[in-house]
């Protein structure tokens, strides 16, 4: 029994300071060096601090700003606790949350055109979904246009330039990173109102 | 459905059947003990770690001994990574400060990652220090891999030899699993992640003031290199609670491909590997085919069951692909289901929509993959096991129809090889049944079914399939982490890995020790359309008479109710 162990639990041992230890450490020695922004969690600064990172949705409540979707991570929004609702298609819980989101989103977006879009008034999985669809960005358009005296067309123009297609064409999904583009609001406003 | 999606399906599978013969070429050359590109590097390493571990290579062990050090060597993983649990906090590594974890979650999540399930009951970021992820859970993810692959390749070698008394050495299959394959594929794979935005730090969790004033902690670690092995050896455990959902996990779909690819490669090469091994290309490739019949057909019903929508949802006046709740944009509906259906296909268990939100039938299709044992690609060497024990059936029942014995590649398939290969099944399909039965009827299983009707049945039976088959996933809504959930779970984990491994191995050591017989004129060709039918056929039948009666109750009822909000 023991000679069978010895073996076993040496293995095991060289086994953890091979995988365990020696490759995930020189991973992060080369990925720190290699791609030292990426490695470090896409952190952005601003005027020396971190205002977050470019990969994780964050708050956005104010009308000046676009609104990432509906989040259940934490208390919302938090990039320590990632979560959803896990809620089935048929739960009642779930057609209630969506109603709400829904009347709230008219409520807020009055010059809106057409239906509410889906991701809008949906929980994303992550909790910390940094994207939206054109459609969802269209949506807000009119009120952040409004909310920062600036023509509508001016932003389509932003939204445009901040739109990435699907990966290599055909992978996923149109999106817009909803923190970049909120950055370059305040950037383009900064400069209109110098 | 859309053509983009369905494009991206058949690109898929086009570049999975493409690396195949690639991939089996190696892991053939490896387990043969042959010279590979890397050997002038990894030559040294191997001896260096058979000398330190006093493992005399050149022995080979009885069936017996093989599972021996098997269950041996996990044994010992389940208590070192208990351990390292319950002692984190006063470990290093641990910028976050997480306590100890307690006993009953701590044996859970050691069982769950030795067995290669990687369920989660926790969440990593809120319980795992940086030391447990890197030296607990990757090492696991590796060697639970290795072990896998290790049982496949001991399998393939019984029916390629003839009157042997060995079907190789655990150790040594093991260690060229991880330093051959599993790590240097890793490596690449992490550099890749990396550049795509995955984090691979050991920084403490980031302080962030947001653009409106606001606080947010944002937690990273060293998660590239988890990913890659988490995807490369199908074991699913995610950095993050939220898995590949999590946009430091999986940012782009990019990375998402990847990911997706690293799935299914091993355990596709290893059905080329097996063709190789037996001397004959054919009976791989009828495998794979018999795979791939069944991964179209689930990945095309559950496409079309999700671009359907959720007709309660559309009622109130929402636009667009309707059933985004618990979705990320940038995968949209499209991608979101295939990688829910590979990941039950190949028992990964990695997630990047919530399962629990899918529409009825597509988290149907889900859960059937698992019911099925995981034989479609499956785990790494899970899935090629799993499958030959179906063609072990297969071929048995195939000869009572014609009146003959029954033969696989030139090996009688006798009573004690399908009695064997029906134990594996029957562990199966009552650790999901049997623990998914006692969990309804039990208070203490009962509290933690989050949501009412069928859909709450389909809760139970999803933990407990996965639990049983080691895929990982969750209806997450489930309230998994009970003292309760976490012992049944982990016996259910126990139960469906070894209860199955080790009647494999009984099996490879009766195949081994048996003569080949020549081919004749009655044998039944195994590497044509005709077989590759009656495999499906076999498997389907199997799952559906085992299943069917409990999958009605949960996701058919359900999907007969949608259209209202009811529970």
């Amino acid at each position: 029994m023991i000679r069978e162990l010895k073996p076993a639990l040496l293995l095991l041992l060289v086994m953890t300071l091979l995988t365990g230890l020696a490759y995930p450490l020189a991973m992060t020695g080369i990925a720190q060096a290699l791609f030292p922004a990426q490695a470090g969690g896409s952190l952005i600064e601003r005027d020396g601090r971190v205002v977050g990172s470019l990969l994780l949705a964050q708050r956005f409540e104010r009308p000046e700003y676009f609104h990432p979707r509906p989040s259940l991570a934490g208390a919302g929004y938090n990039a320590a606790a990632s979560g959803a609702s896990n809620l089935g298609p048929t739960s009642v819980r779930l057609a209630a949350d969506v109603a709400a989101r829904v009347e709230a989103l008219r409520v807020e977006n009055p010059n809106a055109h057409g239906a509410v879009p889906a991701e809008l008034a949906t929980a994303s999985a992550s909790g910390l979904d940094p994207h939206l669809s054109p459609a969802g960005i269209e949506y807000q358009l009119p009120r952040v246009a409004r909310a920062r005296g600036l023509p509508e067309t001016r932003i389509r123009e932003l939204v445009a330039a901040h739109t990435q297609g699907r990966d290599l064409g055909f992978l996923g999904e149109p999106r817009i990173n909803v923190l970049a583009l909120n950055l370059a609001l305040d950037d383009l406003t900064a400069a209109a109102w110098p | 459905m859309d053509a983009n999606g369905l494009l991206q399906i058949f690109v898929y599978c086009l570049l999975i059947v493409a690396l195949a013969p690639f991939v089996g070429r190696y892991l053939a050359t490896v387990f043969a003990g042959g010279r590979t590109p890397a050997a002038a590097i990894l030559g040294p390493v191997e001896r260096g770690i058979y000398r330190l571990c006093g493992i005399r290579a050149g022995l080979e062990q009885h069936w017996t001994g093989y599972a021996g050090s098997l269950l041996a060597f996990n044994m010992l993983g389940v208590l070192l990574l208990f351990a390292l649990q319950r002692i984190q906090h006063i470990l290093p590594l641990n910028p976050a400060g997480v306590p100890a974890v307690p006993a009953d979650l701590a044996f859970n999540t050691a069982v769950s990652f030795v067995t290669n399930t990687d369920w989660q009951a926790y969440a990593g970021e809120a319980t795992l220090s940086y030391l447990t992820q890197m030296a607990g859970l990757t090492v696991q993810n590796f060697v639970s891999a290795a072990t896998g692959i290790a049982v496949a390749v001991a399998l393939a070698r019984a029916f390629a030899r003839r009157s042997a008394g060995t079907v190789g050495n655990f150790y040594v299959d093991l260690t060229r699993a991880a330093l051959y394959v599993l790590l240097p594929a890793c490596m690449l794979g992490t550099l890749m992640l990396v550049w795509q935005g995955v984090p691979q730090n050991l920084q403490a969790y980031t302080l962030a003031t947001t653009l409106e004033g606001g606080q947010q902690v944002i937690a990273q670690g060293p998660v590239a290199s988890q990913m890659m092995i988490k995807h490369l050896g199908t074991n699913g455990g995610g950095f993050f609670g939220q898995n590949a959902a999590h946009p430091f996990e999986n940012p782009t779909p990019l990375t998402n491909m990847v990911h997706m690819i690293a799935i299914f490669a091993i355990g596709a090469g290893l059905t080329n590997a097996f063709g190789r091994m037996v001397g004959d290309m054919r009976q791989g490739w009828a495998l794979l085919a018999a795979m791939g019949v069944l991964f179209l057909a689930g990945v095309l019903a559950a496409y079309w069951a999700e671009s359907q929508g959720n007709p309660a949802l559309s009622a109130l006046g929402i636009a667009g692909p309707v059933n985004l709740e618990g979705k990320e944009v940038r995968f949209g509906i499209a991608t979101s289901v295939l990688f829910a259906v590979i990941t039950t296909a190949a028992s990964c268990g990695a997630v990047i929509a919530m399962h629990d939100s899918l529409m009825p039938l597509a988290g149907m299709v889900s859960l059937v993959n698992m019911m099925l044992g995981e034989i479609i690609v499956g785990g790494v060497g899970a899935g090629l096991y799993g499958m030959l024990l179906f063609v072990v059936l297969a071929v048995f029942i195939a000869g009572l129809m014609v009146g003959r014995t029954p033969e696989y590649l030139g090996k009688k398939v006798e009573a004690r090889e399908v009695k064997l290969a029906l134990v594996a099944v029957l562990a199966l399909a009552s650790g999901i049944l049997g623990l998914a039965a006692l969990a309804t009827v039990l208070p203490a299983g009962l509290v933690s079914v989050q949501d009412a009707g069928p859909h709450g049945l389909s809760e139970i039976l999803y933990a407990y399939a996965s639990a049983a088959a080691n895929n990982g996933s969750a209806f997450a809504g489930f309230g998994a982490n009970t003292p309760y959930q976490n012992a049944m779970l982990g016996l259910g984990m126990l139960v469906g890995r070894f209860l199955v491994i080790v009647p494999v191995l009984a099996i490879a050591g009766a195949l081994a020790a048996k003569k080949t017989v020549p081919a004749s004129a009655g044998t039944l060709p195994t590497h044509g359309v005709l077989f590759v039918g009656l495999l499906v056929g076999v498997i389907v039948i199997v799952g559906g008479l085992t299943f069917f009666p409990a999958v009605a109750l949960g996701p058919i009822a359900e999907h007969l109710l949608t259209g209202a909000a009811l529970f």
